[in-house]
């Protein structure tokens, strides 16, 4: 299993590194949530393997349910649909690649590493507001 | 680019609609600069919509009734000028004198002065309190004048208006909106007796005077008398005297032709300058167009052929040779919220006519068509109360109907599109005079995509926008024939739309979603197109929903077989088929509701729903119901909801079947059967359908000799009643007949296209569906039949399987390092002794909380 970092934001100093869980705990293609520190994380594997994490607060309708969306790609980009109004996000940068419609709204994303099948997830440490990637 | 000559000089006096068209079409045409326009315009405001007078009533601004864009008054070679008028005309010097004291050569004179309101010569007209209703001042007069009143006097304010034509039923209007009680005084025996037949008069009164305005037909106003220099009181040649503050004169109007008269040029014998088919007058130099040229022997009082003479003239100026064909006196109105309209040979002047008459009192709806002898051509008509076919029908004068006339009469949708067969030649806006046939060139040609580009391009539907049905109808059907093809594919990972993705999996057997898209698309699908594939495969019946890959596929409301609420919680259905459910059942859902702490509610479909399940609770309230006998109800999916239905022969006094039992009997046929939409079905026990059968996707209806069967209904966004498929079925026929109905509608329909739109869309409709459904046209009946029995053989409870599925189980963890954590960010408040969702405001305070569904399961 090759170490996944996105290279910016392991740059970024002061993450704080939760081991989530198995990559055999996400079915491929599909989301789930994890709760870290109190956080709610939607983690995603695609079809190849990679996993991504973004914030599981949907922006638009303010319910935790990122991860209950479907996972799917727009050109070579992976993507999540929220479940709720199906505004579509960018999986590697939470940017909002379709608002239906609504202002865009990006997602948080959350670095994302896999060492020897071990999911681990890089929260920013605390800090001031907005301090994040 | 240098002119080649010097411009020469027109001048148009007036400002009306009329003369900016004249400015407009002739700047949009000559783009060699061959003439410089000055306009002349007594009124202090550039041309504005003077048909829309009375919306200024309505709170709009004077500003709203703006003609166009600016850009036509900063064009240099169009000089506008605003408060003045003309005051005489040199022929011979060819000039013209000012009201500001200037003398303008012109090259070529064009006199649109109009008309203005005719006042009848009785005492008391000059009194305070009476006015006219013509311009944008008449009408600002009269609103202050009224307002001014209502501070002065502590009682309802009572008014009338003088003339029952169509200019005084806007002033009536216009009376009405300011509060006053209005009575319309006309002296012909009817309402808008040049528009409307004695038929038409009369249901126009009667919608009329619903509305609280008291009508006084056949009525002549002897005199006005006054007080303290007001209006005060009207007297009549009969009947008695009427109260009033304020009085309207609508009694018609009369040409301004004095500059003409003045001049020497020829007037006609009722006024107006008289011109030939050119707009010309007896002076070649000086045209005439709008209200105030005589053409043809008469005025015309609409501005359609206005806008046509306007036209002949900007076309002459530059050489042309163009000809007034006519006017078309067609009028569509919006009268005090009622629709009139009246075209083509309305009274049946011409020999030989025949009328087709429909008068619905109680609808409050009056139509006539005038049909040739052989009741083949069209020839005019007349509509009060609902016009809504004007747009389709006037451009049909002349010309052949094509079938039953009557049919066009019926309400609502009944009436058939003619757009498709219009003739090039048949004019659709006849305020724009654009043909189907500029329409059409509109989009092939010009490149237009869209009913607003046609607009800008063509004018059609721009000024009273009677016609835009029409015009969107023909812009849909050129857009399809064209070579702007309305994609059929499904999304950008499939070319495919979905019913033919539907063959190619059914008979390639493809089960995967990997397969169907390495073979027929492309990248890793999205939420249009999984789910459609999910759907697809178990429609086919190829296994659970949630089995292996197939599960990422699922929208999350399949992907936990429970309905998504705006919290992010669920609601859960348990299956109540037909409606009917025992005293045990009732508790059995009472206690799991109770001890999970949800909402409850009964849904549409004869059921219960219950609301503000989290995730990680699913399965144990499913156990529970499962448990008790209960299985999904499929609210959650695209799929067969319910059966509803009555109560039937079994209890009710006049049912003449079983239909609960047969409800139950297709409800438990069809349940998880999976389709493009949701589909609802109904079975009433008799023709009094209290189960609302014709609102269903398939609806049956007891008869005495067996089945009715009615298909594509639905209610929701487009309600739909459901039409008559066959009559007088047995029961065995009936199902069978439904089988195919269904499995042929989940094979070929698009996404989320109900029964209702496939029917519609489907080639020759409803009559091929029956012929392939009953009669077997396509030699399909059998293996739709086998598909049906296939379904029915391999249903299975979705949530009873999942129930004994560990791997199906995982994926109702809340959190995947912490499966049984609830979300502790929902938050329910009591209402009505039930949960509901926390507002945010309720959130901020949480004390309000309750403990809402966070309750353990007891037993």
């Amino acid at each position: 299993m090759s170490v996944e970092v996105s290279a910016e934001v392991a740059a970024a100093a002061a993450l704080t590194w939760h081991e989530v869980c198995v990559l055999a705990d996400l079915s491929p293609e599909r989301g789930a949530a994890a709760l870290l520190d109190g956080v709610q994380v939607a983690l995603f594997r695609t079809h190849d393997d990679q996993v991504y994490a973004v914030q599981q607060l949907d922006p638009y309708s303010a319910a935790n349910v990122m991860s209950r969306g479907i996972v799917g790609s727009r050109g070579d980009v992976p993507t999540v649909a929220s479940p709720m109004y199906k505004q579509v996000f960018d999986l590697r940068t939470g940017e909002c690649l379709d608002a239906v419609g609504k202002e865009p709204k990006p997602l948080q994303s959350y670095a994302v590493t896999v060492v020897d099948g071990v999911v681990s997830v890089g929260l920013p440490a605390p800090g001031p507001p907005g301090g994040a990637t | 680019m240098v002119q080649p000559t010097v411009p020469r000089q027109l001048v148009v006096v007036g400002g009306g609609m009329v003369a900016r068209r004249l400015v407009d079409a002739l700047r949009s045409r000559d783009v060699a600069g061959q003439w410089a326009v000055t306009l002349l315009c007594e009124e202090p405001r550039a041309p504005y919509d003077r048909v829309a007078l009375t919306s200024y009533f309505t709170g709009r601004d004077p500003d709203d009734l703006a003609l166009g864009g600016q850009e036509l008054w900063d064009d240099p070679l169009v000089t506008l000028r605003r408060g003045v008028a003309a005051t005489s005309v040199d022929r011979d010097g060819h000039t013209v004198s000012t009201s500001d004291g200037r003398v303008l050569p012109y090259d070529s004179l064009v006199l649109a002065t109009g008309s203005y309101a005719a006042v009848p010569p009785v005492p008391g007209k000059d009194l305070r309190g009476a006015f006219v209703y013509r311009t944008i001042d008449d009408v600002a007069g009269l609103r202050s004048y009224v307002e001014n009143l209502r501070t002065e006097v502590d009682r309802p304010l009572r008014g009338a208006v003088v003339g029952g034509g169509l200019l005084g039923l806007e002033a009536a209007g216009a009376l009405t909106a300011l509060d006053v009680h209005t009575t319309v005084v006309e002296f012909a025996p009817r309402l808008m007796p040049l528009q409307v037949d004695e038929g038409g008069g009369e249901a126009l009164r009667r919608l009329i005077e619903a509305l609280g305005v008291t009508v006084r037909t056949g009525t002549a106003t002897a005199k006005i008398v006054g007080r303290l220099g007001r209006v005060s009181r009207m007297e009549f040649a009969e009947g008695a005297p009427l109260d009033v503050d304020v009085v309207v004169f609508a009694v018609g109007v009369r040409p301004r032709d004095e500059l003409a008269r003045e001049s020497g040029l020829e007037v006609g014998e009722r006024g107006g300058v008289v011109v030939d088919d050119t707009c010309a007058t007896s002076d070649p130099a000086v045209w005439a167009v709008g209200e105030v040229a005589c053409i043809g022997g008469r005025t015309l009082g609409l501005v359609a052929p206005g806008y046509t003479m306007a036209e002949i003239v900007a076309d002459r100026l530059l050489g042309g040779e163009g000809t007034f064909p006519g006017a078309d006196l067609s009028t569509k109105l919006k009268l005090l919220g009622v629709d009139v309209a009246s075209f083509g040979d309305a009274f049946a002047a011409e020999p030989g006519g025949l009328e087709v008459v429909i008068s619905d009192p109680v609808a409050g709806v009056y139509k006539k068509l005038v049909m040739s002898d052989d009741a083949r051509t069209l020839r005019g008509g007349i509509l009060v109360g609902d016009a809504s076919a004007y747009a389709a029908l006037r451009p049909m004068v002349g010309r052949a109907l094509g079938g039953d006339p009557a049919a066009y009469l019926l309400p609502e949708g009944a009436a058939p599109a003619p757009a498709g067969d219009l003739p090039d030649d048949a004019a659709v806006c006849s305020c724009n005079n654009v043909t189907a046939g500029a329409i059409r060139c509109s989009v092939t040609d010009a490149g237009c995509t869209d009913l607003a580009g046609v607009k800008a391009c063509t004018r059609a539907g721009t000024s009273c926008g009677s016609c835009l049905p029409l015009v969107k109808r023909l812009v849909t059907t050129e857009l399809e024939k064209s070579g702007i093809e309305v994609s059929s594919a499904l999304c950008e990972h499939f070319e495919l739309s979905r019913a033919q993705l539907f063959d190619v999996v059914r008979v390639q057997g493809l089960t995967t979603f990997s397969e169907i898209i390495a073979k027929h698309g492309t990248g890793r699908g999205c939420d249009i197109c999984k789910p459609v594939i999910g759907s697809i495969l178990a429609s086919l019946g190829t296994g659970h929903i949630l089995e292996g890959e197939r599960a990422s596929l699922q929208d999350t409301n399949d992907h936990v077989m429970a309905n998504l609420q705006k919290d992010g919680s669920y609601s859960v259905v348990p299956r109540i088929p037909g409606g009917e459910v025992t005293p045990e059942g009732l508790i059995a859902i009472g206690e799991v509701a109770k001890d999970f702490g949800l909402y409850t509610k009964i849904t549409g479909g004869q059921r219960i729903d219950l609301f503000g399940a989290r995730i990680e609770q699913l399965p144990k309230i499913w156990k529970r119901l499962v448990d008790a006998g209960f299985e999904s109800g499929h609210a959650y999916g695209k799929s067969l909801r319910t059966v509803k239905s009555c109560v039937g022969s079994t209890w009710c006094r006049y049912g003449v079947q079983d239909s609960v039992g047969l409800a139950i009997a297709l409800e438990l046929r069809y349940r998880g059967l999976r389709s493009p939409h949701k589909l609802k079905l109904g079975v009433s026990g008799c023709a009094r359908e209290c189960a609302e059968a014709r609102g269903k996707d398939v609806g049956v209806i007891a008869t005495d000799q067996g089945w009715n069967l009615y298909v594509g209904g639905n209610g929701g966004f487009t309600p739909r009643h459901a039409q008559l498929l066959a009559e007088d079925l047995d029961t065995e026929t009936l199902v069978r007949t439904i089988d195919r109905f269904l499995m042929y509608y989940v094979r070929t329909a698009d996404r989320l296209q109900r029964t209702a739109a496939w029917v519609e869309d489907h080639e020759g409709g409803l009559d091929a569906i029956r012929a392939v459904v009953l009669d077997d046209s396509l030699g399909i009946g059998a293996d739709l039949d086998l598909a049906m029995a296939g379904h029915v053989d391999g249903y299975e409870d979705e949530w009873a399987a999942a129930l004994d599925d560990p791997e199906t189980l995982r994926r109702f963890g809340s959190f995947v390092n912490a499966p049984d954590q609830p979300d502790d960010t929902l938050a329910y408040v009591s209402e009505r002794g039930q949960p509901r969702p926390a507002t945010e405001s309720e959130r901020a305070d949480s004390g309000v909380l309750i403990a809402g569904t966070t309750l353990e399961v007891r037993r």
